[in-house]
């Protein structure tokens, strides 16, 4: 067994899961996959294990933070140090897991993320998204005190005492982003921005479209509040 | 009040307290839900008895009807009614999210012994992650 296990949330992702874990395994060929299976009713879980990645299956589809979070409490529980999470719909270049790793395996930091603006060639997200992005980085800096360009990005990599953290009931799984960095700031960790290459999803596929990245604002915005009005005892380690 | 209104909202509130009984002797409902129906119900019966309380209650909100007190206390116990649910489907959220990793985790281990390979069919029903 590796000592670092890679995640991967996957939902519907038939069509491109089995490629991602093959390009994962064929730069990182000693690092564990894990696919968390979050209810899909196509051949995810199949694919993902004909591609030889190990799979946690949700009874249905819980969202995105649950199955990040069974990802942890499975890394956690296993005795893994370190975990490198990664989307399943390819957005995410695994060439630059290596990188993101790290800091954290020298232990300059707890948690790495990887922000798609720092890598110069990067693709560009449209613009209601840029916007969005922009937002969410003002109110994450001001907040922490210090610049994060890419606060919503899903490609991260961290240690067992966040491992640990973040298996606990102070997740905050409805919005595990910009939240996500609030909580880490206040609980002491140390974040770094890496920069990693991103593409466009080639799937076109988002949770992010329609009416839905305002309203989506609105609630993120309101849960960061909430963060900030809880009990700093809740933080502590 | 005329007696017409005492009568009826007197009947309404007897008929809500004796089935509220009714439902928890019959386990259909927990008494944990059933104690703000049984309150509501008691409160309002006193009031409509107790014509004197009613009307004072009436002048100290400021309403000016003693109809609309009664009004007011429905709508409050509705609301309270409404955070009460919401307190406990939250609850109930983290507790089936809780289940659902742990099930996932045993289901994982319970294969790997088992030999099969954890490949299921997914499930035969969707619940949108958004009904949470």
């Amino acid at each position: 067994m590796s000592d670092t296990i890679i995640i991967i949330p996957a939902y519907n992702e038939e069509g491109g899961i089995g490629q991602v874990i093959r390009d994962i395994r064929k730069a990182n060929p000693d690092i564990d996959v894990l696919v968390i299976n979050d209810g899909s009713v196509d051949g995810t879980a199949e694919t993902a294990a004909a591609a030889g990645a190990m799979v946690l299956n949700h009874n249905f589809n819980m969202g995105y933070g649950v199955t990040i979070q069974t990802g942890y409490k499975f890394a956690y529980e296993k005795g893994y140090r370190y975990i490198v999470q990664i989307d399943g719909d390819g957005q995410h270049d695994p060439s630059f897991i290596s990188q993101l790793l790290e800091p954290v395996r020298n232990g300059d930091v707890d948690f790495a993320i990887g922000s798609r603006f720092l890598w110069f060639d990067s693709y560009r997200p449209s613009f209601s998204r840029r916007l969005g992005i922009l937002y969410f980085r003002k109110l994450v800096t001001v907040i922490i005190g210090r610049e994060i360009t890419d606060p919503t990005s899903g490609y991260q990599a961290f240690n067992r005492d966040v491992m640990k953290f973040f298996s606990t009931d102070i997740f905050p799984y409805d919005y595990p982003d910009a939240d996500m960095l609030i909580t880490l700031n206040l609980a002491g960790f140390r974040i770094r921005e890496i920069p990693v290459r991103m593409y466009a999803n080639p799937t076109g596929k988002t949770m992010h479209s329609g009416a839905k990245p305002l309203y989506y604002m609105i609630k993120m915005t309101l849960s960061i509040l909430v963060t900030l009005l809880r009990n700093r005892q809740l933080y502590r380690r | 009040m005329t007696i017409k209104q005492q009568i009826f909202s007197i009947l309404i509130s007897v008929i809500v307290f004796i089935l509220t009984i009714d439902l928890v002797r019959k386990k259909r409902l927990r008494e944990e839900y059933s104690l703000l129906w049984l309150a509501t119900s008691s409160a309002m019966i006193i009031l409509i008895l107790r014509y004197d309380w009613l009307l004072a209650l009436t002048k100290l909100i400021g309403a000016v009807l003693p109809t609309t007190t009664l009004f007011l206390g429905s709508i409050l116990f509705l609301i309270l009614l409404s955070v009460q649910f919401s307190i406990k489907i939250s609850r109930l959220s983290d507790q089936v999210k809780d289940l659902v990793q742990e099930n996932a985790l045993l289901r994982y281990e319970f294969e790997k012994s088992a030999g099969t390979q954890t490949v299921v069919p997914g499930p035969k029903t969707q619940q949108p992650a958004d009904i949470k």
